[in-house]
């Protein structure tokens, strides 16, 4: 390099491709990690093969692709916003990258933003292939799909939140541990392929109020069942966003 | 060049609960040079210098850095400075080249990646992720993350621990043409020869405070006297040598024929010395000038003994 290479010409680069170089990193470092890939595409899809083909559950009347799509959905977007978001963050801050990026030109809104763009780029490559899938089950999806963007928005901006807050607030180790028991409780006890009326009845008024019970019921009552918009489950999913992204916020640590 | 200093610290105090890791610590960091913070284990180089890259908050005291708030002027700062930290900073999963990129895509105007990867010898981290690099490969990506943005100031915490001796004189090579092409350099190390080859300016902190600032020259000169020896027929007239050498100095003979001269020992002493010699018909042997070392004038006001 000759003279003059390093000359001090210091500046940021337009916020937009700021935010998009990020949002392609945060996307690739996830798609390239087989430890997520085997819990956002290979167990949703892995599921719901195997559950809609062999009668292992008593899903009720109706096909048990209905009953199952809405659920792996849900649970598709969790693996996504929730478990591998947590995971994620949980090694960036440990490993220094947020310390890294928070001297670097790109505002920590941006960053947050990123990632949350990273994480609606990876659903909807998931809902893509679980479409695919279940359509090929012969899925028959009823309903307005209004109503189930807004379940998935509200559903991803909750599961974000919880993600976050974990992510931001323990150490990495005990991320990867908590994020994947909850992935596994939340499947069992979320109505996700187990419907929550198999449950004892006050076990299953409690699991009702889970996200992931709110996100599944919500998203089946108007995929199998074509409700126009499910008030009780978008409310609830709002008040888990709420509380989870305002937890986040105030708790979350950057070291 | 700029008289305005790039890093003025006044007074800064920075505690953790009930411990203080800076304690009332001043630095002024000039324009265009290259300022060596050394200081042992624990001292409060890598604090001091985490306040200035906006990452703490200051207890007591202020900070300026390119004339900004590094907390509250945050946004300003960043793109005009460069960090390297201590470790990490890069996803586990990344490529060398992929984190260098994305780094480069996050300014207005970067420098070229191929050439500061094969500047830097990174070319040979092919496809392998981060957590696999070596020690000293990580130690160099996160060099040239610091500078890809073309920055006026970098602050490099310990940029050459676990270098092997080729790679350390790669990283030197670069902060002499960063300081060449106008670029300040804040440098934390404990390696005395670092400091000495490489810094204009060197502060060496303790216990959270700067106590000795200046050249390498300066402080070997200041902290410590040098010596010269050498040998001659015994008994000597002391007296009569110590009346040609300048006020200050001293000389004795320590052992029969073997005598010591301290002081400020330049060429014109040595001149002295010989000229004295030639005057009373002695021929001076083997005489040696013993010159310290900013090793011996770290350890001379740090302390000997180790810390924890």
């Amino acid at each position: 390099m000759s003279a003059g290479t390093y000359s001090p010409r210091p500046g940021a680069a337009p916020l937009g491709r700021m935010i998009a170089a990020q949002t392609a990193l945060e996307t690739k470092m996830l798609l390239r990690n087989g430890e997520q890939l085997l819990l956002t595409v290979v167990i949703p899809s892995l599921l719901l093969v195997l559950f809609s083909t062999v009668d292992i559950i008593d899903t009720g009347s109706g096909k048990a692709v209905d009953f199952l799509t809405p659920g792996v959905l849900a649970l598709a977007v969790m693996s996504t916003a929730f478990t591998g978001q947590a995971i994620a963050t949980g090694f960036e801050r440990r490993y220094g990258v947020l310390k890294r990026l928070a001297v670097s030109p790109l505002p920590r809104w941006a960053l947050m933003c990123a990632k949350t763009l990273s994480v609606l780029v990876t659903e909807l490559l998931q809902i893509a292939l679980l479409t695919v899938i279940a359509l090929a089950l012969g899925w028959s999806p009823q309903g307005n799909p209004v109503s189930v963007f807004l379940l998935l928005a509200l559903g991803t901006a909750a599961f974000s939140g919880l993600g976050l807050l974990m992510a931001g607030t323990l150490r990495a180790e005990a991320t990867l541990a908590a994020a994947n028991l909850v992935f596994l409780l939340l499947l069992v006890g979320g109505g996700v392929i187990v419907p929550l009326d198999r449950f004892p009845p006050g076990v299953e008024s409690v699991l009702a109020l889970l996200p992931i019970s709110a996100l599944s019921d919500g998203l089946r009552e108007v995929l199998q069942q074509g409700a126009a918009l499910p008030w009780a489950n978008l409310g609830l999913l709002t008040v888990w966003a709420v509380v989870g992204l305002g937890a986040a916020a105030r708790f979350f640590r950057w070291e | 060049m700029q008289s305005e200093p790039v890093v003025q610290i006044r007074g800064l105090v920075k505690r953790y609960g009930s411990k203080t890791a800076v304690n009332g610590l001043d630095l002024d960091v000039s324009h265009g040079l290259v300022t060596a913070v050394l200081g042992p284990n624990g001292a409060g180089k890598t604090t001091a210098i985490e306040v200035c890259e906006g990452y703490r908050r200051a207890d007591a005291g202020s900070v300026r850095v390119l004339g900004l708030d590094p907390v509250a002027d945050a946004g300003q700062l960043r793109t005009r400075i460069g960090v390297m930290l201590q470790s990490g900073g890069v996803y586990s999963g990344a490529r060398a080249d992929e984190m260098l990129r994305h780094m480069a895509r996050l300014h207005a105007h970067p420098l070229d990646v191929d050439a500061l990867i094969e500047r830097l010898g990174l070319g040979g981290c092919g496809r392998t992720s981060y957590r696999r690099l070596s020690g000293g490969q990580q130690q160099r990506l996160a060099l040239a993350m610091a500078v890809v943005g073309r920055p006026e100031l970098v602050f490099l915490d310990e940029p050459t621990a676990g270098l092997d001796p080729q790679a350390r004189r790669a990283t030197w090579e670069l902060v002499r043409e960063l300081r060449g092409d106008g670029v300040s350099t804040v440098l934390t190390t404990h390696f005395m020869d670092e400091a000495e080859e490489l810094a204009d300016d060197v502060a060496i902190i303790d216990a959270g405070q700067v106590i000795a600032q200046g050249s390498p020259e300066q402080l070997c000169r200041g902290g410590a006297e040098n010596t010269l020896r050498f040998s001659g027929r015994p008994g000597l007239d002391v007296g009569s040598l110590l009346k040609a050498l300048p006020d200050g100095t001293e000389a004795a003979e320590l052992t029969p024929g073997a005598y010591r001269i301290s002081g400020e020992v330049g060429p014109q002493l040595l001149a002295t010395v010989t000229s004295w010699c030639a005057q009373h018909g002695v021929m001076p042997d083997r005489i040696s000038v013993e010159r310290h070392t900013l090793e011996d004038v770290f350890l001379e006001l740090t302390g000997k003994e180790l810390r924890a």
